[in-house]
């Protein structure tokens, strides 16, 4: 099969495979929308509420990209230390695990009373909080894995270590980088919607998915749900692209 | 002495790790002199400081005594006058082969333009049989191929000396053999000095002009052997009664330094 052809049309078919037989198992066991509902219950949420939809997205998808946008800063630079120095590694190691191991639904409450008023802000921080981690250590490793004579090629040259971190450092960090952001983006995403949930204000599809709950409109919170998901689709595949664009030389071809 | 007439020597040369269970001695007064384009190949048992030696020679480490000297100076950091190449060829994926092999250039400072230099990458590759893969990647290539471009970037910058860390230790027989016909076929087309650390000591018998025999840890020269082969070499003359008899001297070299005989001349024992 034309390649080109089967990306587009395997995961179409398998989407509208699984709808098709949601909407079966909705209509045989003849589940009301409070239960279950169907997904041609939510086709009519999409078109009345359409205007609504655009805004929350975009509110929820640029706080998430700022928030990651962050975390790549953030997390590189933390990676980067804690992968030239084995001192600040074995020092920073324990703080960054137990960091993460802090469930972010509790911080969200404290953020929200921290900086009272500054919706987007601890938005971004939450999104941020929550997506550094996997940066920081797959940067960390790739550095601290460099084999030595990678650096040796160059360092017999004569040098400098800024030189060996631009040269080789960075391009050879990059495919692990790339793995920790696939993983980093879905994880923001869940931050900015943690935020928009926990800590109600009136932004983003979290609103949305709020308002639905708080006036019973069940379908309405599958149809954001649904949103979410596409918003992730979205989001993660832009980071697969760039991945071609800048590590694509460690993506082997299949023969 | 302050100076050195040799194109590579190390004079005394000791040195000890700093290990957990405390210093572990490497080297122990090693002495070695290599004239200038001549090729030194180094052999030993495992773990007898053999790369600690290119780490000195190449200056990325200083010995705790003795000196280092390259082209009549002591060495005391990395010399741009220095070609490296290792058992791993550590290509850069990321970049062609051309790229690559261009690497050193765009650290070291040479009258070379970036045309010329181009243009010499374009003759080695040719020379070591890379023709047509200079725009390939190097996960396209095999191991001999990678190992043949991993030598062209040792040497495009054109350095006087050239150290090679058991280059040719992981390919399989029959190309390890060509790589050495390789190795003279570069060696004609421009002079240059060469240290060679390896295991195999027809390696040795083949390439180099002097054989260095390390004695166990804490190493020094337990034995140095002149290799005169006539001519141009062929992988013929390996199995010539000169060679061979140079090849039983070294193995029973070896065998003493590795403590399983005591050293009594090669002759004595016939």
């Amino acid at each position: 099969m034309n390649d080109t052809l089967r990306k587009i049309l395997a995961p179409t078919l398998f989407i509208a495979g699984i709808l098709a037989f949601w909407e079966w198992a909705v209509w045989y066991n003849n589940l009301p929308d409070y239960r279950m509902a169907s997904p041609s219950d939510l086709i009519p949420r999409y078109i009345r509420f359409w205007d609504l939809f655009l805004i929350k997205s975009w509110e929820t998808l640029w706080r998430t990209v700022a928030g990651l946008g962050l975390a790549v800063v953030f997390g590189t630079l933390v990676g980067m230390i804690m992968g030239f120095s084995r001192f600040a590694r074995e020092g920073l190691y324990p703080i960054l695990v137990g960091f993460n191991a802090i469930p972010k639904a509790t911080v969200v409450p404290i953020v929200a009373l921290m900086f009272v008023g500054q919706h987007d802000f601890n938005t971004i921080l939450i999104a941020f909080m929550i997506s550094f981690f996997p940066i920081a250590v797959s940067v960390s490793i790739g550095l601290s894995t460099l084999e030595p004579e990678y650096r040796d090629i160059l360092r017999s040259l004569g040098a400098s270590n800024v030189t060996i971190f631009w040269k080789i450092a960075l391009p050879k960090t990059l495919p692990e980088f790339f793995g920790a952001l696939k993983v980093a983006v879905t994880l923001a995403f869940i931050g900015t919607n943690l935020m928009e949930i926990v800590s109600p204000h009136g932004r983003g599809l979290g609103d949305l998915f709020d308002s639905g709950r708080i006036s019973a409109d069940y379908p309405l919170m599958f149809a954001v749900l649904f949103a979410l998901a596409a918003l992730g689709i979205v989001l993660f595949y832009f980071v697969v692209f760039l991945e071609r664009i800048f590590a694509g030389w460690a993506e082997r071809s299949p023969n | 002495m302050t100076t050195s007439s040799h194109m590579i020597e190390l004079r005394d040369v000791t040195h000890a790790y700093r290990t957990k269970a405390g210093p572990l001695p490497v080297l122990d007064r090693l002495s070695i002199q290599i004239p200038e384009n001549s090729f030194c190949a180094v052999v030993g048992p495992s773990g007898c400081g053999k790369s600690t030696l290119t780490r000195l020679v190449s200056g990325l480490m200083r010995p705790d005594q003795g000196e280092v000297w390259l082209h009549s100076k002591l060495v005391t950091s990395p010399r741009p006058t220095v070609g490296m190449a290792f058992q791993n060829p550590v290509l850069l994926e990321w970049r062609s082969i051309l790229e690559n092999v261009l690497l050193p250039m765009e650290i070291v400072k040479s009258p070379m333009s970036k045309a010329e230099a181009t243009e010499r990458a374009h003759q080695l590759l040719d020379l070591v049989g890379l023709t047509g893969f200079a725009d390939k990647r190097p996960s396209e290539l095999s191991g001999g191929m990678r190992q043949r471009a991993s030598l062209c970037r040792s040497i495009i910058h054109k350095p006087d000396v050239l150290i090679l860390d058991e280059p040719f230790g992981a390919l399989d027989a029959f190309t390890r053999e060509d790589l050495w016909c390789t190795m003279h076929d570069l060696r004609e087309a421009e002079p240059f000095t060469c240290l060679l650390i390896t295991h195999d000591l027809r390696e040795s018998v083949f390439l180099a002009d002097q054989v260095v025999v390390m004695s166990g840890r804490p190493a020094h020269a337990q034995h140095v052997m002149n290799v005169d082969l006539s001519g141009k070499r062929t992988l013929e003359d390996l199995y010539s009664k000169n060679a061979v008899d140079m090849l039983a001297i070294l193995r029973h070299q070896i065998q003493v330094a590795q403590g399983r005989t005591v050293d009594t001349p090669a002759e004595a024992r016939a």
